[in-house]
């Protein structure tokens, strides 16, 4: 198989059978739709493997590139081309969207191929995003994303969802704009968008810091970091479960991972300067929103104060600067991709079967979905990172390369294991355990096997990354050397030139 | 002699044409029932397409100048003047049917706007002050009336009059800057006076004097602030498609003598005007954009958007550069495009004795017609600057121009201040997308102007996503242009 094209194909097909979906929407029944988007996502996933399979793990730098110049006067070129931070995000997100297409399965019943086109046409955006080697490119997927989201939130969200989903647009539009200001003060410095020019730029301090802090507004809104994070648990609430799964698993990363591709690597003594100011908010994301998710009454919004805070140990992890660290991070990225989508996914689950998230309204719910219970108890273990899950590989990787830091930094980190289990456990115990509340609940009917099969596969995929790891290190492994050494060989640690 | 007129003519053959044309248009008019309309229509679009063969015929590089450098044609003009086809042509294809609906399907509306187009094409190619003011006179007296063109509508009749009253006096301030140039530099072709404030400065006092006016004149007729209040008043008043004239072809000749005056004529004062420009830049992002918010009538609110675009055109014209002016002709030709769309919409939903202009009229189009809603979002997404629609590239363009010329802090700016345009533009989408439909009643639109409309509105979209030759199109007419 020829794999030259492979990212345009990534990108395009997904993009181009939703079109399709939308295009016919209004001659196909309900169940053709959802088939037809299962099978298209199903495409997009599998033409998105070979990126693993066929991927030189020894070697850090771009592979599979595809480059043409597009809009010349400007030097914008369609450049693409990943490393190992980009191939395993490219496959969670087609993976995602057919966990997103399979659990939507019933649960929408309104414009069912608009809907599931937006989710199709979204994971080709942000498999673009991740593989755009062009900041402009890059810039154009990032916004576009937005479009499918802020409509799927819009339409298929609960009662308070426009409220939702103008805060989600405007808060990431905000960042987003101030990010294009920074390419474009880096486009006249270097007269080129593409990225790899932009790591050479060789840019001052002062300049550095700028482009720095514009990049970060962009990617602390969308990661999200304290105190930017407020229009994520409102979003989380009122978006329908696949909008959720979606936010959680996927587009959470994008901003970790445009730190690791745009803001540290372009800005690297900004980055080493900002360092304090950036584990302080990490600090604060990990152990004050972990605080503020104990009290949350409904178990949406508690889970996504749960996202903010694991995301809180991937920047944490990035900037500790060293390879433990960095791959924690990483780690934890992924793992978070996978807990998340699990804990949407169940409550998903019970949203369909009562209409409501109120943690008060359930009570005793293993007596009627043993099955069901038992995964979501596996769940709840997993994020709040037990050993032997990926929520735990991740969290510990990145509070051993706090040890090495600081001793102070890695106690408060490591705190937050116990306010992760305190969040996670208690609602278990008030959700599941006990006896049934109401006839309602008594009633209720255990898991379908379409319901089974997407809860087992994540908890297989989060036992394998929590017992292997090595399926996703051995990726990033060479690409973070690489990043490492990027970032020490421009100009040294130790002292800080305050040129302009 | 004879030589000479005979060369001179040549160039002026597409305006020729589109005179006399208009004239042919009145007259057959008269002679004609109501129910042959279709003539009219189809003579206007003839003109159109006659003058785009007329312009592109002699399609050269070249700077050519004709009637003692009064007139000039160059590639500037030539990319404009094809530009004003293009939109003349959209406008007499979206308004046919609302137009017939209000029983203001006549004769006069086709000369007028015809009338307008010669104004305009006047104005893109003039190269003297006095020229410069002869077309913009040709143009806006053909406004005026055509506001008013609804004789027993109240409202028209007042904003025709509110526009024609403060035109007037723009057009006072105009001459009266051009006349103290002209006292400055006894001349009032541009070139001379470009070289003579190059070779024995005059009084400076004077000058600066005189380019105030100027620019407070260009202003009111770009409709930037301090110089906007008739804009939104106009566009409440008069018919939706007469608005749709306004807001779109116009702003093509108002930014070329913009350009003309300022970029080439008096380039040496750049210093001066810079700042006037920066001022007006800065207020209509900021005035248009926040005040846009409050507005619970469409058009109005089209309106402050329009000033807001006007506002980001200023801004790539201050830059003073080649690449600033060419990112601004990008702007307001794709302005121009956009804003056709979000009109013509707002006619479709409108029908015989239902004007569509509240913001509520726009809810839950996406169940009524899913595709109109979806132009409308292209539309909406392309005016906020949202990738990877023309907008986007516009917004850009204008940015990277100014970013370049130092004025770092401003893109900040603006770039905020389009945070905040998004706010509105995405209520529409809100509206359209997430609020149940409060009309229920189909939408009702002829072929022709469905597949214009809808090809019109993708070509945002598509432009967007191979701008190159469009950008470069832009570039050359400027480099071509401006020296």
């Amino acid at each position: 198989m020829n794999l030259t094209h492979i990212l345009s194909y990534s990108i395009w097909t997904p993009i181009f059978l939703g079109s399709l979906i939308l295009l016919l929407s209004g001659k196909m029944s309900d169940t053709q739709a959802k088939w037809f988007s299962l099978i298209s996502s199903v495409i997009s996933f599998l033409i998105t493997i070979p990126l693993y399979t066929a991927f030189d793990f020894s070697f850090g730098q771009f592979q599979f590139q595809e480059f043409f110049h597009w809009i010349p006067a400007f030097h914008i070129n369609y450049h693409l081309g990943v490393d190992g931070f980009a191939v395993p995000l490219i496959l969670l997100t087609s993976f995602t969207t057919v966990i997103v297409v399979i659990a939507s399965w019933r649960s929408i019943e309104d414009r069912v191929a608009q809907y599931m086109a937006a989710f199709l046409i979204m994971s080709g955006l942000m498999i673009g995003v991740f593989s755009a080697l062009d900041a402009m490119l890059y810039y154009i997927f990032w916004e576009a994303m937005l479009i499918p989201m802020f409509l799927v939130i819009g339409i298929w969200g609960g009662p308070n969802r426009i409220y939702a989903t103008i805060k989600f647009f405007l808060y990431t539009v905000l960042g987003s704009l101030l990010m294009l200001v920074a390419f474009i003060y880096l486009y006249l410095h270097t007269h080129s968008f593409e990225i790899v020019n932009f790591y050479n730029a060789g840019l001052g301090l002062y300049p550095q810091i700028f482009i720095f802090l514009a990049l970060f507004m962009a990617f602390a809104v969308k990661i999200p970091m304290w105190p930017l994070h407020t229009w994520l648990p409102d979003a989380h609430v009122e978006a329908p479960t696949g909008g959720s799964v979606i936010l959680a698993a996927v587009m959470l990363k994008l901003g970790a991972y445009s730190f690791m591709r745009f803001a540290m690597p372009i800005a690297p003594d900004a980055a080493i300067y900002l360092k304090d100011f950036m584990v302080t908010l990490s600090l604060i994301a990990i152990l004050y929103i972990a605080l503020i998710a104990i009290v949350q009454k409904d178990m949406k919004k508690l889970i996504a104060y749960s996202s903010i805070s694991h995301m809180g140990f991937v920047t944490l992890g990035l900037f500790m600067f060293n390879a433990i660290g960095i791959e924690g991070a990483y780690v934890q990225m992924i793992s978070h991709g996978f807990i998340s989508a699990a804990m949407f996914l169940s409550v998903g689950v019970l949203y369909d079967r009562l209409h409501t998230r109120q943690i008060a309204d359930y009570g005793g719910v293993i007596h009627a979905m043993p099955v069901f219970s038992a995964f979501a108890v596996f769940f709840a273990m997993a994020n709040c990172g037990l050993p032997g899950t990926s929520g735990f590989v991740g969290e510990f990787m990145v509070i051993m390369s706090a040890m090495q830091n600081n001793f102070w930094i890695a106690m408060i980190a490591a705190s937050s294991l116990i306010f992760g289990a305190a969040y996670s456990l208690w609602m278990v115990k008030r959700v599941f355990y006990g006896a049934p509340r109401n006839q309602k609940i008594s009633a209720l009917k255990d898991i379908s096997r379409r319901e089974f099969f997407i809860l087992s596969i994540l908890a297989v995929l989060i036992i394998l990354v929590g017992v292997y790891p090595r399926v996703i290190t051995d990726m990033t492994n060479a690409t973070t050397a690489q990043f490492l050494e990027h970032m020490h060989l421009i100009k040294p640690v130790t002292s800080l030139p305050l040129d302009v | 002699m004879n030589q000479l007129i005979q060369s001179d003519l040549s160039l002026i053959f597409p305006e020729i044409f589109v005179l006399s044309m208009a004239m042919v248009v009145l007259m057959t008019d008269l002679f004609i029932k109501p129910s042959m309309r279709w003539i009219i229509f189809a003579l206007s679009q003839f003109t159109l397409l006659g003058g785009a063969y007329l312009t592109g015929q002699n399609f050269s590089h070249e700077t050519q100048f004709a009637f003692s450098n009064m007139f000039v044609r160059d590639g500037l003009a030539d990319f404009l003047k094809m530009v004003s086809y293009v939109g003349t042509s959209l406008i007499f294809f979206y308004s046919r049917s609302y137009m017939k609906d209000r029983d203001l399907y006549r004769g006069e509306y086709f000369a007028l706007v015809l009338f307008a187009l010669l104004g305009m094409m006047i104005m893109i190619s003039s190269h003297n002050m006095l020229l410069i003011y002869m077309g913009l006179e040709i143009l806006s007296l053909c406004l005026y009336s055509l506001t008013a063109l609804d004789r027993d509508n109240q409202k028209a009749t007042e904003s025709a009059i509110k526009y024609f009253v403060l035109g007037a006096l723009a057009s006072g301030l105009l001459l009266y800057g051009m006349s103290m140039i002209y006292g400055a530099t006894s001349s009032l072709d541009l070139n001379v006076i470009s070289t003579a404030l190059l070779n024995h400065p005059t009084d400076h006092a004077i000058l600066v004097l005189g380019l105030v006016f100027v620019v407070a004149g260009l202003a009111f007729k770009l409709g930037a602030v301090p110089f906007q209040m008739w804009v939104p008043d106009v566009y409440e008043g008069s018919p939706s498609s007469i608005a749709m004239l306004i807001s779109s072809v116009p702003k093509l000749a108002a930014f070329a003598i913009t350009l003309r005056i300022l970029g080439d004529g008096l380039q040496s004062m750049m210093v001066d005007w810079k700042q006037m420009m920066l001022i007006m830049a800065v207020l209509s992002i900021g005035i248009g954009n926040i005040t846009a918010i409050a507005q619970t009538n469409i058009k109005r609110m089209y309106a402050y958007s329009t000033i807001s675009h006007i506002g980001f055109i200023l801004f790539g014209l201050m830059s003073g550069t080649l690449n600033g002016y060419a990112s601004s002709l990008f702007y307001v030709v794709s302005y121009m495009f956009m804003t056709l769309v979000s009109f013509a919409i707002l006619m479709v939903m409108s029908r015989k004795n239902f004007e569509c202009e509240k913001l509520e009229d726009f809810k839950g189009l996406n169940k009524r017609n899913p595709w109109y809603a979806f132009l409308m979002l292209i539309t909406m997404l392309s005016m906020a600057g949202v990738p990877p629609t023309i907008g986007f590239y516009a917004k850009f363009m204008v940015l990277q121009a100014a970013f370049d010329a130092g004025f770092a802090t401003f893109v900040v700016y603006a770039v905020m201040m389009a945070l905040v345009g998004m706010f509105y533009y995405m209520r529409i989408v809100k509206l359209m997308y997430f609020d149940e439909p409060k009309l229920k009643s189909k939408l009702d639109v002829p072929m022709d102007m469905q597949w214009i409309l809808s090809a019109n509105a993708l070509a945002l979209l598509v432009v967007g996503l191979v701008p190159h030759t469009f950008m470069e199109a832009t570039t050359q007419a400027v480099a071509l242009s401006i020296h």
